[in-house]
């Protein structure tokens, strides 16, 4: 009996000081989701720009899709890339027949 | 020369109303010549929280249009003579604060005042860009919690774009003042650090005033908290950082737990 109350006076403590600390889960929630926010804000116009000028260039040799051009910015703390995504056409430009693999390559 | 403060943070009930009555009161109290300006026009409150509601006879938008003169819409507060208040109005549209209309008032107040301080009202709307539109330097109210430190992110970049002084290439000064602090939930881990948030946001800090009754207590006798109570800690963070912002520079002290053991437990009981 005197053990069971000790053991159950052992547990409230325990839950006590086991109670999860919340603040380092809501530091790193914010600093992801601060990161894109801060990239969307910052580069929405630049990116435009980006994608209007890289679809210029490549639409003077081969026809493409307006809607399979990607772009995108990613910053971290150490480092920046920009990535570039087309996606080509299966039928070649230039009236040159080419095989589908060759234009993916 | 004076200098246009606007007290901003995107999320509203973080403090910017209380902050700008005890900045504003400090810096007057401390013998400078200072005017606070209430933005939020159909919600305005700083008249309330200053204790001057019914001294309201003429608002900014009267200004704006013509049919009022700015000596007749400024308010001069009864207990402190080198204060203010330009109060907003409570029953016209926001549209009416035109940019033409807030320029010309800020010049104004520029030649009669050492600080202009501008409570802006929460959201990112109209009311809020006019609030910092000719700021020279912001204070970004943040409550240690994540939305308010989001909000505040945002309003950082409103700030460093939106404004007069970011469209001619001049910087903005910026700073932090975390309000509704408690340094006992901080050490147990349930709410961001004052060093967590100053990581993310990255702008330097100018204080950090406790959660406390004494703020609540101001506000209900409409008196700012570093008039009401000067001597509680939240006015004395008050009192710190507008010696700050007129050049002082000593470190932050940051609030330690006072409670004691028994407190802390039967504090955690009630809150679980």
């Amino acid at each position: 009996m005197t053990f069971g109350g000790m053991n159950l006076g052992s547990m409230n403590l325990l839950t006590l000081f086991r109670r999860q600390r919340t603040a380092p889960v809501a530091r790193e929630r914010l600093q992801v989701l601060l990161a894109h926010e801060r990239m969307a804000a910052g580069n929405s116009e630049l990116l435009n720009v980006l994608r209007e000028e890289i679809l210029a260039v490549i639409a003077k040799h081969i026809t493409v899709d307006r809607d399979k051009v990607n772009v995108k910015f990613d910053r971290s703390a150490s480092s920046s890339t920009l990535e570039i995504d087309v996606e080509m056409p299966a039928i070649m430009p230039m009236g040159q027949p080419q095989t589908a693999g060759a234009a993916a390559a | 020369m004076a200098k246009v403060l606007v007290v901003t943070s995107g999320k509203g009930g973080v403090g910017k109303t209380t902050t700008t009555a005890a900045l504003g009161a400090a810096l007057a109290q401390a013998g400078e010549n200072v005017v606070v300006v209430d933005f939020d026009v159909g919600l305005r409150n700083l008249d309330l929280v200053m204790g001057a509601e019914r001294r309201v006879v003429y608002d900014m938008i009267n200004v704006i249009q013509g049919d009022a003169k700015l000596a007749q819409a400024l308010i001069r507060d009864k207990r402190i003579d080198t204060l203010s208040l330009l109060p907003a109005s409570q029953t016209r549209d926001k549209d009416a604060l035109t940019e033409a209309g807030v320029a010309s008032i800020i010049e104004q107040l520029r030649e009669k005042f050492d600080w202009i301080i501008c409570d802006s009202p929460a959201g990112i709307e109209k009311g809020a860009m006019m609030a910092m539109r000719y700021a020279d330097i912001a204070i970004v109210v943040t409550n240690p919690e994540v939305s308010s430190v989001r909000d505040s992110d945002r309003i950082i970049g409103m700030l460093d774009s939106k404004t007069a002084k970011a469209e001619r290439d001049e910087r903005i000064e910026k700073h932090l003042l975390l309000t509704r602090y408690d340094a006992g939930r901080a050490a147990r881990g349930e709410m961001l650090k004052t060093d967590d948030v100053l990581e993310i946001l990255s702008i330097p800090l100018l204080g950090i005033v406790p959660e406390s009754v004494d703020v609540l207590n101001a506000s209900n006798l409409g008196s700012p908290v570093t008039l009401n109570s000067p001597t509680s800690p939240a006015a004395k963070a008050y009192f710190d950082a507008a010696r700050r912002l007129r050049g002082e520079k000593f470190e932050v002290a940051i609030p330690i737990q006072r409670k004691s053991l028994m407190g802390r437990l039967f504090g955690r009981r009630a809150v679980a």
